[in-house]
């Protein structure tokens, strides 16, 4: 068992690092504020290859491993948790469909674009009745000759407004049971009938655009359908699979910003006399802290790792972002509190990291549905 | 184009400390970069060979680890990486290095410009461009903030900083460069760039007897410098920063002025 990451795990975290304070950094309190998703640092992220971390060469993208995406998506949540987890659902959720269902002709069609930023991607599963009930989909596919009709409205979509292209899952077969009738499609954004509907209003990752997507008597080609008929749920939870590590590495960055401030905040910051980091409450808050954030980052990694290999990692990938979501709240919380009143407004990044951290233990699944998954991975 | 770059790995003195019992550097958990001049050297090569097409070998003379440094260079765009490296060059002061880096550069073949940082910030001396110009042969412009090709690539009209201005400078090819940081920004690795030298790695080593050095000329035996001692300066005093109106913080900081000699008030 060796700990120590791989020469390239080594150099992605230095220039992904690098780029994320160096280009990400000086404007991400800016964005919180104004809610708009960084398009200007679109093309500088793909010259970086950020949209095709582990998509393979052969399809344009960078051909790394899982490890070194979780830690790309970390490095940049560190600096930004809106940019980290636009870029960990463009470059799991959205793109991995395609990479392990799609055909030939549809990897060679569609991974090039992602991969190159050219197509930001977005996942359409979520709806007003199926969030972590995600059989519950309503959103229908009507085959029509050559074509596939989709109707239906999707929520909470992660790139929603940016997004050049989204993965849809919907109803195909309404004549099976409960979550058998599921398929995949791709829709292009330009398509027909497809429209933004309304943008939400979030309490953290602010500048990731989330959105809900109508599609109204949305027309697409055969060539369009992905991966088998009726598999739309298994593609999907698979998927999410692979986006938890994503999430988990959201939260390892949000919580290691948290833990770098706090740090930082009780050796600058002198009450009694002392600077408060001499204090044993607060050592003992912080060491917690990086306890916390230590634990998350190798469960993460170990997710990676698996799946990397190339074994079943669903029971591990729960595990991780269960842990590291929670273990985020628990970081941020108690780092506002050593940042006391200074901690409650916006003059400090843990007021932000805060909020940014609330969502990881809701989206790609909710604690609660971690939870499931786990018990049902240990036999229960 | 054949463009040869002369980097260095340094530690990162952003957050380096000086041990005060032996005045020297403490490396220890101390990362390694390259030189930031140096970076932008490579970055001015990677956009002369955009513009003009060729190749861009990086040179490094250093221990093994400096490999780090030229993996770095490759996942940003460098064709070839070269570490310059042998026991036989331990104890090399600036002019020792400066021949082992001519005699790399001529080994690479045919070059037509060769780029390096202004200074090292380990060492600070800013005398490795101009030694391995003069060792070329070749004319050399330093502290450079814009290096303009001519269209048939044979001169170069350049600009180097002074502190009160700038001057320009035209030369012909071959010619040496050394650039500060204000040329340009420098792009960061891709993350296929890295994967790329990861799996395929080809840094090739040189050592002494590759690149023809003459022993006497390397190591202690071609250094005529000796360092005789090293010590860290006298650290400042703290300085003092006065807190409250300005009319109070005023008359006190003419106080202390006064206390310091600084001024004389009538």
């Amino acid at each position: 068992m060796d700990f120590a990451p791989s020469k390239e795990q080594e150099m992605v975290r230095n220039a992904v690092r690098a780029f994320a304070e160096d280009v990400i950094g000086p404007s991400v309190a800016e964005r919180d504020e104004t809610e708009v998703y960084p398009s200007e640092l679109v093309e500088q992220m793909a010259d970086l290859d950020l949209f095709g971390l582990t998509t393979p060469l052969e399809y344009g993208g960078a051909g790394s491993d899982t490890v070194s995406y979780a830690i790309a998506i970390e490095e940049l949540s560190r600096v930004d948790a809106s940019v980290g987890v636009s870029l960990a659902v463009h470059n799991s959720v959205a793109t991995y469909p395609i990479l392990y269902h799609g055909d030939e002709e549809q990897k060679h069609k569609w991974l090039p674009q992602l991969s190159s930023g050219e197509r930001i991607g977005a996942f359409c599963l979520s709806e007003a009745q199926a969030g972590s009930d995600a059989a519950g989909v309503e959103t229908t596919g009507v085959k029509d000759g050559d074509e596939w009709i989709i109707n239906g409205s999707k929520l909470w979509a992660t790139n929603g407004g940016c997004a050049g292209m989204y993965i849809v899952i919907a109803v195909t077969d309404k004549s099976l049971k409960k979550g058998k009738g599921l398929s995949a499609f791709i829709v292009e954004r330009e398509r027909e009938g497809v429209s933004l509907g309304m943008k939400e209003k979030k309490l953290g990752i602010r500048s990731s655009d989330t959105y809900e997507i109508v599609y109204d008597e949305v027309r697409v080609p055969e060539e369009n359908f992905l991966g088998a008929p009726g598999k739309g749920l298994a593609i999907s939870l698979g998927t999410l699979d692979g986006g938890r590590i994503g999430i988990g590495a959201q939260a390892v960055g949000i919580a290691q910003a948290a833990l770098e401030e706090s740090v930082a905040y009780a050796n600058e910051r002198e009450q009694f006399g002392r600077p408060i980091g001499t204090l044993q409450p607060i050592q003992w808050k912080l060491a917690d802290m990086a306890t916390d954030v230590a634990a998350s980052r190798l469960l993460v990694y170990q997710a990676a790792n698996l799946k990397d290999k190339g074994v079943p990692f669903t029971k591990e990938a729960a595990i991780a972002k269960l842990f590291s979501s929670e273990a985020a709240i628990r970081v941020v919380h108690n780092g506002l509190q050593i940042h006391g009143g200074f901690g409650y407004t916006k003059d400090y990044p843990i007021e932000r990291l805060y909020r940014d951290a609330r969502v990881t233990t809701i989206y790609e699944g909710t604690s609660e549905v971690q939870r499931l998954v786990i018990a049902r991975q240990i036999g229960l | 184009m054949n463009i040869v770059v002369l980097i260095k790995q340094v530690p990162d003195t952003t957050d380096v400390k000086i041990d005060p019992r032996t005045g020297t550097l403490i490396r220890e958990g101390v990362p390694s970069i390259i030189n930031p001049d140096d970076k932008h050297a490579l970055e001015e090569g990677l956009r002369i060979r955009e513009k003009f097409g060729g190749t861009v070998t990086v040179l490094s003379m250093g221990p093994p680890q400096a490999e780090d440094a030229l993996m770095e260079a490759r996942a940003m765009g460098a064709d070839t990486t070269v570490l310059v490296s042998d026991r036989a060059f331990a104890g090399s002061d600036t002019l020792a290095t400066s021949y082992a880096l001519a005699r790399s550069v001529l080994t690479t073949g045919e070059w037509d410009i060769v780029l390096g940082g202004r200074q090292a910030i380990d060492g600070d001396t800013a005398q490795i461009g101009p030694q391995t110009a003069e060792l070329l042969g070749v004319p050399q412009v330093t502290y450079c903030i814009e290096i303009e090709i001519a269209e048939d690539g044979r001169s170069v009209t350049a600009k180097r900083a002074l502190e009160d201005g700038y001057e320009v400078i035209e030369t012909k090819l071959p010619a040496l460069f050394t650039v500060i940081k204000d040329i340009n920004e420098p792009r960061y690795p891709s993350i296929r760039g890295i994967v790329n030298v990861c799996r395929d790695c080809d840094v090739q080593t040189w050592n002494a007897k590759d690149i023809g050095a003459s022993k006497k000329m390397i190591g202690l035996d071609g250094s005529p410098t000796q360092v005789a001692r090293t010590f860290a300066p006298e650290p400042k005093g703290e300085g003092l920063i006065l807190e409250g109106p300005p009319e109070q913080t005023t008359k006190e900081l003419v106080k202390h002025l006064r206390e310091k000699n600084v001024v004389r008030v009538r």
